[in-house]
């Protein structure tokens, strides 16, 4: 009983010793974006070690607001985000009840369509993408431009059509013989019951939304019409700019994200895990 | 069930209308794009003047030697260091469980554009504070940004870095979906911890590490942000550029559609072809 006890502990003792420098490695970017975003930029450059917190924030995030105007940049990322998320949640929501609940003609055929083409690489589609939105609508550096063609995603109709498929189907069969409609079946009984894989998805397509990058850079060009992660990313290769300033705005990106992951992170655990688990 | 199309349509309608818009027709216009020249108006049919120019290009080959040397190197040790990762977090003796867990799943939610500043910052030659470090233990800085490899490695470093927690978080689920009855019936046959990694985890973890595998190639396959941002366009002097990076510069600085689409059907082909490899490798034998 004695020698079990103390391999346990050995057994311990060498999972934690693996396991923090590597959490330590890991959070250390992270603590660095902090750490810079609260430095002067002669901190930053300075040739000493810096590895605590200043300041100099505020300081740090005016410059940014001179370089670019970052706090326009954010209310148009949140307000695509926002708008996108509940969208999304809708219209993959109603594709995902009618491929789980309806039998219908052609149903095999969307069903393969969608899983055939779900790996395909972005870069296929967003060249001809690119081409309608700016060329033949003409709607670059608009609201619309950001936030309806990434609405595409197969992924949530998956997600959403597995919940709907789980549940019993006496349910809603029952209200059926009452002579309720199919659209009343669908929200008043189906979509409360969805409603923990509409919040893991809803987690999930806000991140993306919120964190887009490539599609922003090409629609939206114009100054005033720049997503947060664009804006920033335009002052990264530029000479004479604050790196504090840049340092602010990657904190003002990633800290809302990160406390919202800290407060759902179960969620968010079961909307990734979800996509490995079909 | 009941056969009721017009319910089903009328819910499925505003999703398939986005779907064949913004993702079906894209599918087949770059398709029938890639074999049209785009650099004359009006476009013209031309079945050579992409494809024929691709196998030419000594660009494409430089963009396609070094994606496939960040994938050849970045997938094998990322999964390693996920299954390493899933593998520690779901011991029952860990403490702090939770803390361990953010540390390795909070740089998933951490957007492109903000690690690749860290990032620069942090590998900066003179005043980097990874090269600082370095100083500090007697090994010479490196100019991550000015020499190719080591720019190439730090690209493999951001890259691991951000997406090794969401692998584990995949095979963590898969571990946790064995049933602990086969590792107490093994430990009652006194067979050893490593021997039940050996020959039950990792025989059962199998398929969700070839998923993990095959996501992580299509989704290397299509760097481009990282090589953007971090190491300038690719930088030094195309030393880092991806096939992704090498499509943008066709597609969107030098607006040649028809070449870019090309360039974009060779990645899916590529991606397909390694997925389907690693599938028949990874495949269980009878």
């Amino acid at each position: 009983m004695k020698s079990q006890s103390r391999s346990t502990l050995v057994r311990s003792l060498a999972l934690h010793g693996a396991l923090i420098p590597l959490a330590i490695i890991w959070l250390f970017p992270l603590w660095m974006m902090f750490v810079f975003a609260t430095m002067p930029d002669y901190g930053i450059f300075s040739p000493q070690i810096e590895l605590l917190p200043s300041t100099h924030f505020l300081e740090n995030f005016s410059n940014l607001q001179a370089d670019t105007d970052f706090i326009r940049a954010l209310m148009i990322s949140i307000g695509v985000a926002i708008v996108y998320t509940v969208l999304s949640v809708l219209l993959t929501s109603m594709a995902g009840w009618a491929l789980a609940r309806y039998l219908f003609v052609g149903k095999s055929l969307v069903i393969a369509i969608i899983l055939g083409t779900i790996t395909l690489p972005y870069f296929v589609v967003v060249i001809p993408q690119f081409i309608m939105v700016a060329r033949e609508f003409k709607m670059a550096n608009t609201w619309i431009a950001l936030i309806v063609p990434p609405l595409f995603n197969s992924l949530g109709v998956l997600f959403m059509r597995q919940a709907f498929s789980m549940m019993p189907a006496e349910l809603f069969d029952a209200a059926r013989v009452e002579g309720v409609k199919e659209w009343q079946i669908f929200l008043r009984i189906a979509l409360p019951l969805a409603r923990p894989t509409m919040a893991a998805l809803a987690i999930i397509l806000f991140l993306a939304s919120w964190n887009n990058y490539l599609w922003p850079l090409l629609i939206n060009s114009r100054p005033g019409m720049l997503t947060a992660p664009v804006a920033l990313g335009t002052l990264i290769g530029l000479t004479k700019v604050s790196w504090g300033g840049i340092m602010a705005g990657a904190v003002m990106l990633t800290a809302p994200i990160l406390i919202i992951f800290i407060l759902l992170q179960r969620h968010f655990i079961a909307g990734i895990a979800a996509g490995a688990i079909k | 069930m009941q056969l009721r199309n017009r319910a089903a349509y009328g819910f499925l309608a505003p999703y398939l209308m986005i779907f064949a818009a913004f993702w079906i027709w894209p599918i087949i216009s770059s398709f029938l794009m890639s074999f049209q020249n785009t650099r004359v108006n009006p476009w013209v049919f031309s079945f050579g003047a992409n494809w024929g120019r691709l196998f030419n290009d000594p660009a494409f080959y430089n963009a396609l030697k070094n994606t496939m040397i960040i994938l050849i190197i970045q997938v094998p040790v990322m999964i390693t260091l996920a299954t390493v990762m899933a593998v520690l977090l779901n011991s029952p003796l860990l403490r702090a469980r939770g803390l361990f867990r953010f540390a390795f799943f909070a740089p998933i939610v951490v957007g492109e554009v903000a690690y690749a500043a860290v990032f620069r910052l942090m590998f900066n030659l003179d005043f980097g504070v990874i090269n600082k470090l370095l100083n500090s233990v007697g090994i010479a800085s490196i100019s991550w940004f000015a020499d190719a490899p080591a720019a190439m490695a730090l690209l493999i470093i951001a890259v691991t870095w951000r997406w090794a927690g969401y692998n584990a978080i995949l095979i963590l689920a898969g571990l946790q979906s064995i049933p602990g009855d086969v590792y107490e019936a093994a430990t009652l046959d006194r067979v050893g911890k490593a021997r039940q990694f050996i020959y039950i985890t990792l025989p059962l973890l199998k398929p969700i590490i070839l998923f993990c595998v095959i996501l992580s190639i299509i989704g290397s396959m299509q760097l481009f942000t990282e090589p953007f941002l971090i190491t300038n366009r690719g930088g030094p002097g195309g030393g880092t550029e991806t096939l992704g990076l090498f499509l943008y510069r066709q597609g969107f600085t030098s607006l040649n559609f028809g070449y870019a689409s090309a360039i974009a059907y060779t990645m899916a082909a590529l991606a397909i072809l390694i997925s389907l490899l690693n599938l028949w490798v990874g495949r269980d034998e009878k």
